[in-house]
């Protein structure tokens, strides 16, 4: 028998062997969700948003963005950021700034005059949204854009609700406010200024409406008793904000003491500060550890020169002076000592919390009120079918962003609700968390900070204090994003496979434009799970084969 | 109040992931290309999970864009072959020769010697085999033609052992690992201290124009050393680490996680030099202390049975003695484009 010197072999004789017999665990890809997207109240899709301003479609990045929240300029200023302390980057060196990157989203829209896409169709149905702050705008918004007709009532003269008469210039410019409204109001929203809703039952049965949204917010201040002699002066920190927005500023006096230790607090003595109170002073009966106020509004406050008396109350108020009182705490309570002292103010601002003024739903039988705010159920609507309600004015958390989370899912019911249904909510992705990360794959990146305004120029007028990103910076710091449990397109998966088992659906041409993503070829996965394991952002799971 | 505009550099994963939608094609590497050769295709027959198939993929893809896909390769025996080519199916997309287990190299010079008389300087030639065949039973001949400074790039896939018989020691075992030749038995289990060969720096004794080693846990890295070494002409050494799951007794997601620690901890130094000087060294990122890189290999698992802390400060000097001979530490700061603040 005659045997060969050399043998040769065909090229791809070996796919004949289809190894993905050997395999007892299969890859697949997921989608997670991404900490920063679970914790934002407005239920941003931020993962989403900033995977387009990474490669410069800013365009793209805001229309995604407005798909949740119609207020990017607006929230990407005064939003207090729940998504930068669940971001997954903050533990590997610190967060994405993704509030400074909405900011420039929305400001670049302002600019660039970019318009909501305009509504597909026109339902007939009409709804009452009474309110014109956040929760009411982003509902007129959201409402709109599902087609249905909208008449948002307002008992002030000018929309915006606390943004515009709680919320001071320096923190929220007005061009901004108007602008990001105005836009709203160009879905063909119709604004009826100047009327006070009553009894909101009777106002729908009289209006023919098919549906309503309560968004009255929380806009009485709180007041305490206390003892003050005739010439002490006394205001509300509501007050003196909404005369600043009117033009019409309270005279307070060269010293100003404001009591309380929340946000509006530090907004009224920033305020102060800026209407010439050189000597203003925050008093809190507990400490700057435990006081609601955000971390970065008291170093503002800080910054402009204001003081603060941590551990004190006040007692009276003489009119040249106040009497405090100091207090320990003991157990996290507030406890007297007997102990007063002298602190002399011209005037004393109240920024002691806020209550929402319900005679509204006073009449209706169906709408319950407990501790001082509407009742709703899960789709927010009240106990009077079709009457929803939102924002400041029912349990939660009192912000902006909470009340356009509301809106969103309101105006989703109301849109269920006019089909004659109800709406189920979607289902949840599991959370992309850091252990499922491989950060080893990042780059270094330190966050870009936003320019400030010099604390000399902050004292006598209202210009914005936070400035915005460049072009520049802002897309460094969206490409500082992880795309955390979503994947980004890095080929690491298609690369890894010692088994040529990873199939790149993006072809050659629309690579850049990409999207396409990946896909097993489970003939060949072995199932050794490299790619899971070199995955970046967590987006492929490993489960075990069904037999 | 205005910010300093500065260029934007790409900071998201373009300098360590395999590719990227957001660089420029030439700026990704070769594996993120779906034209790949894929010069070691799927069906072949290695584990779950193998560095060798991996790193042969990633070595020849870059070899064959690097020479406009005109490339010979030789294979000594070893897993590699056995695997790729069992009768009648080959992996192989390019053309492929398998010599014998000790006399890749002697063939390569031959393959080489051939072109040349054909007048074809554009048909490259690369050797590959196993740390076996190379460090071991192939030296002579890998040596020799080192001198002779064929036209040959040889490159050398180690596993640390004789992993296709059955994991026997090889001169590149490292010490305290347990083989089928080195047991953990006795008063110094696994592999002695104190022996065995490093190949790179034999390498660059001879002068050859080009040396370097890499790992596959860092792509970027091993295909610029290997279209590096294609420019050059004459004899030239690459040293790439391949975990092995099976010889390591390591999980097979493992793979390049294994091979990232040896670098990071020191115990592999990556490096390149040219006419016997080191010339660049990969530094370490994030420095991982050499017991994170034994744990998770079952090969060392007698060190954590009783104490066997000793042993374990050996390990850790000697990575510590390549850190201090090639500079592998060296603090390299990440630069952000400044703010300006007023
Ligand atoms: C000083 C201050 C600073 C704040 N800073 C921030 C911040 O930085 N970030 C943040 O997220 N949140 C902040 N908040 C909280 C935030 O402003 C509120 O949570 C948010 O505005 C609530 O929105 P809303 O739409 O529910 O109500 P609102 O904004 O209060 O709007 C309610 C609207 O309803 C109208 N209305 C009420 N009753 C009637 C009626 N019967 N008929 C017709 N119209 C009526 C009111 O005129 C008002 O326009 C701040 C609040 C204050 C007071
Ligand atoms: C002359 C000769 N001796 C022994 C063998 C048996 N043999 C085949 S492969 C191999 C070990 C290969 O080890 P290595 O080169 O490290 O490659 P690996 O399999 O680890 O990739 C041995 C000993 C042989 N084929 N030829
Ligand atoms: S890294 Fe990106 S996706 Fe992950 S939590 Fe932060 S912003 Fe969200
Ligand atoms: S790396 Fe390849 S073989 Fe391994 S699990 Fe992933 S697809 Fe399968
Ligand atoms: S490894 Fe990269 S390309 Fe693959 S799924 Fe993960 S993010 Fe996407
Ligand atoms: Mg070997």
């Amino acid at each position: 028998m005659e045997h060969p010197f050399a043998i040769t072999l065909e090229v791809g004789t070996s796919h004949a062997n289809r190894t993905g017999t050997w395999r007892v665990e299969r890859p697949v890809y997921v989608d997670r969700l991404p900490p920063c997207n679970d914790a934002c109240p407005a239920g941003e899709n931020i993962q989403r948003w900033l995977y387009h301003a990474e490669s410069g479609d800013y365009e793209a990045a805001w229309r995604q963005l407005v798909e949740e929240n119609p207020l990017p300029a607006i929230m990407g200023r005064i939003c207090y950021h729940p998504c930068e302390t669940a971001c997954n980057r903050a533990q590997v060196d610190e967060a994405v700034g993704i509030n400074a990157v909405e900011r420039f989203l929305g400001d670049l829209a302002i600019e660039k005059g970019f318009g909501f896409d305009a509504q597909t169709r026109e339902t007939g149905r009409r709804v009452l949204v009474v309110g014109a702050g956040p929760s009411g705008l982003a509902a007129s918004y959201h409402l709109r854009r599902l087609g249905h007709r909208v008449d948002l009532v307002d008992s002030a003269a000018k929309p915006g609700g606390m943004m515009r008469y709680g919320i001071p210039a320096y923190r929220l410019p007005r061009a901004v406010l108007d602008a990001e409204i105005e836009r709203i109001f160009a879905l063909g929203v119709q604004w009826i200024p100047n009327h006070r809703v009553e009894d909101v039952v009777a106002e729908r049965e009289a209006g023919g409406y098919d549906a309503a949204y309560l968004a009255v917010g929380a806009q009485l201040g709180r007041r305490i008793e206390i003892p003050a002699g005739d010439s002490a002066r006394i205001v509300d920190a509501l007050s003196l904000l909404r005369s600043v927005e009117e033009d019409r500023p309270v005279l307070l006096g060269r010293r100003v003491a404001v009591y309380g230790g929340g946000n509006t607090a530090m907004d009224a003595a920033r305020t102060a500060r800026r209407l010439g109170a050189t000597e203003t002073v925050i008093v809190y009966r507990r400490t700057d550890k435990e006081m609601p106020a955000e971390r970065e509004e008291l170093d503002q406050a800080l910054t402009e020169g204001i003081t603060t008396r941590w551990l004190s109350t006040v007692d009276s108020f003489e009119g040249d002076h106040l009497v405090i009182e100091k207090v320990v705490l003991e157990d996290g309570k507030v406890v007297p000592t007997g102990e007063f002292e002298q602190l002399p103010a011209d005037a004393l601002v109240l920024a002691l919390g806020q209550d929402s003024d319900l005679s509204v739903v006073e009449g209706a039988e169906h709408i319950a009120v407990r501790h001082g705010v509407v009742e709703v159920g899960p789709s927010m609507m009240t106990g009077e079918v079709g009457i929803f309600a939102g924002g400041d004015a029912v349990p939660s958390a009192r912000t902006a962003t909470v009340a356009i989370g509301h809106a969103k899912r309101a105006a989703r019911a109301i849109d269920a609700y006019l089909a004659g249904g109800t709406r189920l909510a979607p289902e949840r992705h599991g959370l992309a968390s850091l252990e499922r990360l491989n950060t080893w794959y990042y780059d270094d990146a330190p966050r870009s900070r936003r320019p400030e305004l010099a604390a000399a120029r902050r004292v006598d007028t209202f210009a914005e204090v936070v400035g915005g990103l460049n072009e520049d910076t802002a897309l460094f710091e969206a490409r500082r994003c992880l795309s955390c449990g979503n994947c980004f397109e890095c080929d690491n998966c298609f690369g890894v496979c010692p088994d040529n088992a990873v199939v790149k659906l993006t072809d050659r041409e629309t690579q850049a434009a990409g999207g396409r993503r990946y896909a097993f070829n489970y003939d060949y996965c072995k199932g050794c799970g490299i790619c899971v394991e070199e995955c970046p952002c967590g987006a492929i799971d490993l489960v075990p084969e069904a037999n | 109040m205005i910010p300093v505009p500065t260029p934007v550099r790409f900071y998201q994963v373009g300098s360590f992931a395999v590719g990227n939608r957001l660089l420029d094609p030439d700026q990704r590497t070769v594996q993120a290309d779906t034209a790949r050769t894929n010069s070691l295709d799927s069906g072949h027959r290695a584990c779950q999970g193998c560095g060798e198939a991996l790193g042969a993929r990633y070595v020849l893809d870059a070899a064959m864009r690097a020479a406009e896909d005109k490339v010979i390769a030789v294979n000594a025996t070893g897993c590699l072959e056995v695997f790729s080519t069992p009768y009648p199916e080959s992996s192989w997309r390019l053309a492929w020769i398998h010599s014998l287990f000790g006399n890749a190299p002697a063939v390569a010079t031959g393959v080489a010697a051939a072109m040349r008389a054909k007048g074809r300087d554009d048909v490259r030639v690369v050797a590959q085999g196993g740390d076996g065949g190379t460090v071991d039973i192939g030296f002579g001949t890998l040596s020799g033609m080192f001198e002779r400074n064929d036209d040959v790039l040889y490159v050398c896939y180690d596993n640390e052992a004789y992993m296709n018989t059955g994991v026997q020691r090889s001169g590149a075992t490292p010490p305290a690992a347990r083989t089928a030749t080195t047991e953990a038995v006795g008063p110094a289990p696994g592999n002695a201290f104190g022996q065995g060969k490093d190949l790179p720096r034999i390498a660059m004794a001879h002068e050859i124009s080009y040396v370097a080693t890499a790992t596959v846990a860092d792509l970027h890295d091993l295909e610029a050393k290997t279209i590096r070494a294609m420019a050059h002409r004459g004899a030239r050494y690459l040293h790439v680490l391949v975990p092995c799951p099976l010889g390591w007794g390591a999980a097979s997601k493992d793979t390049i996680r294994l091979a990232r620690l040896a670098k990071e901890t020191g115990i592999f130094p990556v490096f390149e030099a040219e006419h016997g000087e080191v010339v660049s060294v990969a530094k370490i990122r994030h420095k991982a202390p050499v017991v994170e890189y034994l744990q998770a290999q079952r090969r060392y698992a007698h060190l954590f049975k009783g104490d066997h802390s000793d042993v374990i400060d050996q390990l850790q000097a000697l990575a510590e003695a390549n850190i201090a001979r090639y500079g592998l530490l060296e603090p390299t700061s990440a630069e952000a484009p400044e703010v300006v603040e007023d």
